[in-house]
C-alpha cells in the first residue's frame, strides 16, 4: 500500500498543469497515466494551432505537450505510467485500486485526488444511427489515433458525420494520406468547427460540407459499403426526396465528447445533467471533500490553453486544501445558467472560502454578433462583460471580483444581445 | 470569380475575387491582403508524420518549419512517404532539409529515443 497526499489521475494537458502547480515540499504527489507516455490526447493531435494563449505561438499538439512534460520531468514528480485506476473508494482517505503490466495490482491511499481523465467520443450508439451495422464506422478521434500514432489509414473512401473540429481535421488528414473524403454532413444549419478549419481542411481540398444534413441509412454486410444522407427540417426530421447516396468504406463520427468520469460514480459526487460531470465550487472541488476535477473531465473545452489553465487552478486549490485544511463550508450557493446560457462552471460558490476573484467558464445556447454577459445577484448586476462573435462552440469566461458580491445568495449569468 | 471566407479574424467575411484581383465583400483592409495572397501565392504549414524504425513509436510527427506553397503539399507528402527515421530525434531536429527546394525544412514535432522500452517512455 502506497500512501500519497495527492493523486492526479491523467497525464494529459490538465493533469500535467495540475501536477506542476500542486507541487510543494510538504506534499507527496503522484501522477497516474494509463498510456506509456505523458501528453494524453495532444500526442495524436499533430496539427498546429495549440498554445496561442499560453505560449503566444502556434504549436502542434506534441510540441505543446512537450513544454509541460519537460517542466514536469525537471520537477521530479512521481509518475506511474501504463497504469490504470480501476476502482476508487473513500473512507477517511481515498483508496485507489490500480493495475499495470509492470507492477500488477496495487492499492494507493490519498488524502486528495484530482480527476484529470479527459473525455471520450460519442459513438454510433449515442446518436442512434439507423441502418446495418458493418465495420468501418468509428469516432474520428479513434481514426486519428490509428493514423497519427500507429500509422494505419482506416479506409480509402470516407464520409464524415458531424462538423466538429476533430472531424474537419481528419477530413484534411485522411485526404493528405491518400484517402478520398466524399463529404461532411452537419445536422445543424451551421458548423460547430472553427471557420479556419472549414477553410483550411475542407475548402482547400474541395470537400463538400452538407449543412442541415444527417446520415439516414447505412448499408454493408461485413464492411461499410454505402451511406445515405438527407436534408433535415427545422425539427431535425429528414425531408424525403433529398436523399444523396455515397459509396464509402468508412464513416467517421465527430458528434460530440463526454467527460470520462464513470470510474468515480462509486464516490456519489453530485453531478450536473448538462456537463455530464461533477458539480464543483470555485476551487474545482466536488461535493466529495478533497476530490477535484479539471480539464475535459469537468467540461469539454475548445482550446487546450484553457485546459492547462484549469488544471493549474485545480492543482493550486488541491495544494491549499492539503496545507491548510479548512472544515467543509455550508455556505455553498448556486451559479445559475440564465437566459441564453447553456452551462456555467463552477456550478457553486463557496462563500465560506471566498478568497480571490472567481472566473466563470460557460457556453451560450446561440450565436450572436455582439452581446453582453451579466451576472445578477438579488436582481442587481454585479459583473458585466461585452463580447463579440459569440458562438456555442466557443467557451467564454468572465471574472467576478470577490468584493462585487452584495450578499451570499445565488447568482445568475445571462446573455443579452446588444 | 472565386469565393473565399476570410480567416484573419472571427468575422469571417465572404470575399469575392475576380480575374483582375478585384476584391469585394471585405469589411477591412486585412481581408484585401488575405484574398490577394490566397489568389496569388497561398501558403500553409503542413503537419504530417513519417515512419520510424522504432517498434514502440512507429510514427514521428513532423511539420514544415515555415509555411510552404499550398500547391506543393501533395508533392511534399509523397516525398515524405519515403522517409524512415532510424536515429534518435529531438523535438525541432531537421528531418529533411530544404524539402523540394522550397527553402523550408521539415522538422520533428516530438522527440524519439531508441532506449525507449515499455514502461520507461515519457
Amino acid at each position: 500500500m502506497k500512501n500519497i497526499d495527492l493523486v492526479i489521475i491523467g497525464g494529459g494537458a490538465a493533469g500535467l498543469a495540475a501536477a506542476l502547480s500542486a507541487k510543494h515540499q510538504d506534499i507527496q504527489l503522484m501522477l497516474i497515466e494509463r498510456e506509456q507516455t505523458l501528453g494524453g490526447i495532444l500526442n495524436q493531435c499533430i496539427h498546429n494551432g495549440f498554445g496561442l494563449h499560453v505560449f503566444k505561438e502556434e504549436l502542434t499538439g506534441p510540441e505543446y505537450a512537450d513544454r509541460f512534460i519537460e517542466e514536469f520531468q525537471e520537477e521530479n514528480i512521481q509518475v506511474m505510467l501504463g497504469t490504470t485506476v480501476i476502482d476508487i473508494k473513500k473512507d477517511h482517505d481515498f483508496i485507489l485500486t490500480v493495475t499495470s503490466m509492470k507492477d500488477g495490482y496495487q492499492h494507493i491511499t490519498a488524502r486528495a485526488v484530482i480527476i484529470a481523465s479527459g473525455c471520450y467520443e460519442k459513438t454510433r450508439g449515442a446518436i442512434s444511427l439507423p441502418g446495418e451495422r458493418p465495420k468501418g464506422i468509428m469516432p474520428a478521434g479513434s481514426a486519428q489515433r490509428y493514423l497519427n500514432m500507429d500509422g494505419y489509414l482506416v479506409g480509402k473512401r470516407i464520409f464524415i458525420l458531424g462538423s466538429g473540429d476533430i472531424g474537419l481535421i481528419m477530413a484534411r488528414r485522411m485526404t493528405l494520406e491518400g484517402a478520398t473524403v466524399c463529404g461532411v454532413a452537419e445536422i445543424m444549419p451551421y458548423s460547430n468547427g472553427l471557420t479556419r478549419n472549414i477553410v483550411q481542411c475542407l475548402d482547400d481540398f474541395n470537400i463538400p460540407l452538407y449543412l442541415s444534413h444527417t446520415v439516414t441509412d447505412i448499408k454493408g454486410k461485413e464492411r461499410l459499403e454505402q451511406i445515405t444522407i438527407q436534408q433535415v427540417d427545422e425539427h431535425f426530421q429528414p425531408i424525403s426526396g433529398t436523399e444523396k447516396i455515397f459509396d464509402v468504406d468508412t464513416l467517421l463520427l465527430s458528434v460530440g465528447l463526454i467527460p470520462d468520469i464513470a470510474l468515480f460514480d462509486s464516490l456519489h459526487m453530485e453531478k450536473h445533467p448538462t456537463t455530464k460531470s461533477a458539480v464543483v465550487d470555485q476551487h474545482l472541488m466536488t461535493s466529495v471533500d478533497g476530490l477535484f476535477v479539471c480539464g475535459n473531465a469537468l467540461h469539454v473545452h475548445d482550446l487546450v490553453d484553457w485546459v492547462s489553465k484549469e488544471g493549474n487552478l485545480a492543482g493550486l486549490h488541491a495544494k491549499a486544501y492539503l496545507l491548510h485544511k479548512k472544515p467543509k463550508s455550508n455556505l455553498k450557493v448556486d451559479v445559475i445558467p440564465g437566459s441564453k446560457i447553456r452551462y456555467v462552471v463552477p456550478q457553486k460558490i463557496d462563500f465560506g472560502a471566498l478568497d480571490e476573484p472567481i472566473t466563470l467558464s460557460f457556453r451560450t445556447t446561440e450565436k450572436m454578433i455582439a452581446g453582453t454577459f451579466k451576472v445578477l445577484q438579488n436582481n442587481q448586476v454585479i459583473a458585466v462583460k461585452k463580447a463579440k462573435y459569440i458562438a456555442p462552440a466557443e467557451m467564454e469566461t468572465l471574472e467576478i471580483a470577490q468584493d462585487a458580491f452584495i450578499s451570499q445568495d445565488a447568482i445568475t449569468l445571462v446573455l443579452e444581445e446588444s | 470569380m472565386k469565393e473565399l471566407t476570410c480567416i484573419v479574424c472571427p468575422v469571417g467575411c465572404h470575399l469575392k475575387v475576380d480575374q483582375e484581383l478585384h476584391v469585394t465583400g471585405n469589411k477591412c483592409p486585412r481581408g484585401l491582403n488575405y484574398a490577394i495572397t490566397e489568389m496569388t501565392n497561398p501558403k500553409r504549414v503542413l503537419t504530417t508524420t513519417v515512419k520510424t524504425a522504432y517498434m514502440s513509436i512507429p510514427r514521428l510527427s513532423v511539420k514544415t518549419k515555415d509555411p510552404i506553397p499550398k500547391a506543393m503539399i501533395k508533392d511534399i507528402m509523397s516525398q515524405l512517404n519515403n522517409v524512415i527515421v532510424i536515429n534518435d530525434v529531438k523535438i525541432g531536429d531537421v528531418i529533411v532539409a530544404n524539402i523540394l527546394d522550397t527553402g523550408v525544412d521539415i522538422i520533428a514535432t516530438k522527440s524519439v529515443h531508441n532506449q525507449t522500452h515499455e514502461g520507461e517512455t515519457l
